[in-house]
């Protein structure tokens, strides 16, 4: 974990569109020539001037010709921004065993949910690992599990083996990728306003991590009460056919612009939300990824999800790493960037970048236990600089989350 | 260091195309003229021997908001040795000596108004300047046709 995984950094590389860190992975697969996926509302973020870049085997929009990153970061915090995340992969559970299974592969409690409550959770492997992190919401019938696009492949292996074995088991329970519609996030703190001006009613009885189907301007939508920017927000689910129609409508408010990746990326540091495959991978726990909250306290005693032996014995006996923030001085850390205390290395930065809002280098990344209280004063090496950084709580920037 | 702003203190403003072509490459006033390009998307200007050195506007447009300059540390340098660092939001970019030489000054200017370089990245926000040791070095950089066939190829 500590070896360096600083990535090629030039401005010729920054020239040639390239999303530098957070899609440094997603872009190998294109550089073999892979043809892109695209969204329905892919033509819609060319003609508004959305600049195109490949992430995890999708052409998706870094950023739009109208705003920079800093400031779509900016007006998303100040008003609302729309973002495009149906590139992510969404599935459906039925069968009545499904509840029962999810909790075999996840370390959710699903049972506690009630009927439109989501939940962020993990899909672990034997080691306690992270397969990927997921939003699962309980609907009447099914389970409506969102998770990332860059993880589809392996989610999609993982899960269909698994299923396979419970289904040969006896157990009633049918998964089926959800391709009929698109995912489009709504972020920022006049969401609800530009919302409930289109839905016609108040959503202030719609409590963050909620979902309900209601009608749209005549589009039947899945609407969540979710996001992955530290605001308050929605995450709605639209049939393929209306996305852009849709996308236009919250468009058409003087509230609403259009917001890439980019944003999407410093949002989520900013509001301390974990990007799979950077701040997370399968070979750190959720407990070392500071998620223990996702795990309820029933499944804590009871185990029954993979890798639930070594879960639950960091739970009892401690881990050696963990997640931390770090406001860090001078120049701006980044992955891989390593972590020193009085010179012995304890660590890296798993994500860093200037927060626009804080206007300060905002970081992530793992340290040694002992290490890891907010106040800590600790050294980042940067260009073969070491710089100071200090422990910070996360959300560096306050959460907007919606209170009924 | 505006080249224009420069030239038209030497020159009268009307007079300017007409010495610009007169001038042979290789006499003084081709010094005040000529601006070369790197392929790491640098510019580069030599007189009286002190090449000032800079991002492009190509650079400074795909970056996008110039949140923090590295500067480069007054010392002797190789060309193609890291000299700093400037950072947008969603990416750091090293910059690379385009030439060999002594760095005697940088830019201070950039350490408090780092988005110099996304309003004057070519004139004001240069990065520093450097006391050239073999100007042939100099001569075998992009011309400003050739690094704009570059940049138009790399895409």
């Amino acid at each position: 974990m500590l070896a360096s995984l600083r990535f090629a950094r030039s401005l010729a590389s920054a020239t040639s569109s390239n999303f530098a860190r957070s899609s440094q992975r997603a872009y190998s697969a294109a550089a073999t020539g892979e043809v892109l996926k695209k969204t329905v509302l892919h033509d819609y973020h060319v003609e508004n001037g959305g600049k195109m870049v490949p992430f995890a085997g999708w052409s998706m929009p870094v950023q739009y010709s109208n705003l920079g990153v800093g400031a779509s970061h900016l007006w998303t915090r100040q008003n609302a921004s729309v973002f495009d995340v149906s590139h992510m992969l969404a599935t459906r559970i039925t069968g009545k065993d499904r509840v029962k299974f999810y909790e075999s592969i996840t370390v959710a409690d699903i049972e506690a949910l009630k009927v439109g409550q989501s939940t962020l959770s993990v899909f672990t492997n034997e080691n306690g690992g992270i397969i990927d992190d997921t939003i699962i919401c309980k609907q009447e019938d099914s389970l409506y599990v969102v998770s990332n696009a860059g993880c589809a492949d392996k989610d999609l292996a993982h899960i269909r083996a698994h299923l396979k074995e419970f289904q040969n088991k006896g157990g009633d329970v049918d998964l089926k990728i959800i391709d009929d519609h698109q995912l489009i996030a709504l972020q920022g703190p006049k969401a609800a306003a530009v919302l409930e001006g289109l839905v016609g009613k108040d959503l202030r009885d719609l409590p963050f991590m909620d979902g309900r189907s209601m009608t749209i301007k005549g589009i039947e939508c899945h609407v969540a009460r979710s996001g992955y920017t530290g605001e308050d927000g929605f995450e709605i689910s639209v049939p393929n056919g209306d996305a852009v129609e849709f996308t236009k409508l919250l468009i058409a408010d003087p509230r609403v612009e259009l917001a890439g990746l980019g944003a999407r990326d410093s949002l989520r540091l900013e509001a301390g939300l974990c990007l799979y495959g950077h701040d997370m991978d399968d070979t750190i726990t959720p407990i070392e990824a500071g998620l223990t909250w996702t795990i309820g306290k029933r499944r804590r005693a009871e185990g029954g999800f993979l890798g639930a032996a070594k879960i639950q014995d960091q739970l009892k006996n401690g881990v050696s790493k963990r997640r931390i923030g770090l406001i860090v001085q001078g120049a701006p850390a980044r992955e891989g960037a390593l972590i020193y205390s009085n010179g012995e290395l304890i660590g890296n930065v798993t994500s860093g970048c200037p927060s626009p809002s804080l206007k300060k280098n905002v970081a992530m990344g793992y340290v040694k236990n002992g290490l890891h209280k907010s106040g800590t004063e600790l050294e980042v090496e940067v260009r073969g600089r070491k710089q100071k950084a200090v422990v910070t709580k996360m959300p560096f920037v306050p959460a907007g989350y919606h209170k009924v | 260091m505006s080249l224009s702003a420069f030239s038209a203190r030497l020159f009268p403003t009307m007079r300017q195309q007409a010495v610009a072509r007169l001038a042979a490459p290789s006499s003084t006033f081709a010094r005040f003229y000529t601006t070369k390009y790197t392929q790491e998307h640098e510019w580069v200007k030599i007189e009286d021997g002190v090449a000032t050195v800079g991002i492009t506007n190509h650079a400074q447009e795909a970056l996008g908001e110039i949140v923090f300059v590295e500067a480069a540390e007054l010392k002797d340098i190789e060309k193609g040795e890291t000299i700093g660092s400037v950072e947008s939001v969603k990416a750091a970019s090293d910059i690379y000596a385009p030439i060999t030489g002594t760095v005697i000054e940088v830019n201070q200017v950039l350490g408090d108004e780092p988005g110099l370089l996304n309003t004057a990245c070519e004139t004001d926000g240069w990065l520093c300047k450097i006391q050239v040791k073999d100007q042939s070095e100099f001569n075998e950089l992009l011309s400003a046709e050739d690094y704009a066939r570059f940049c138009e190829e790399s895409h």
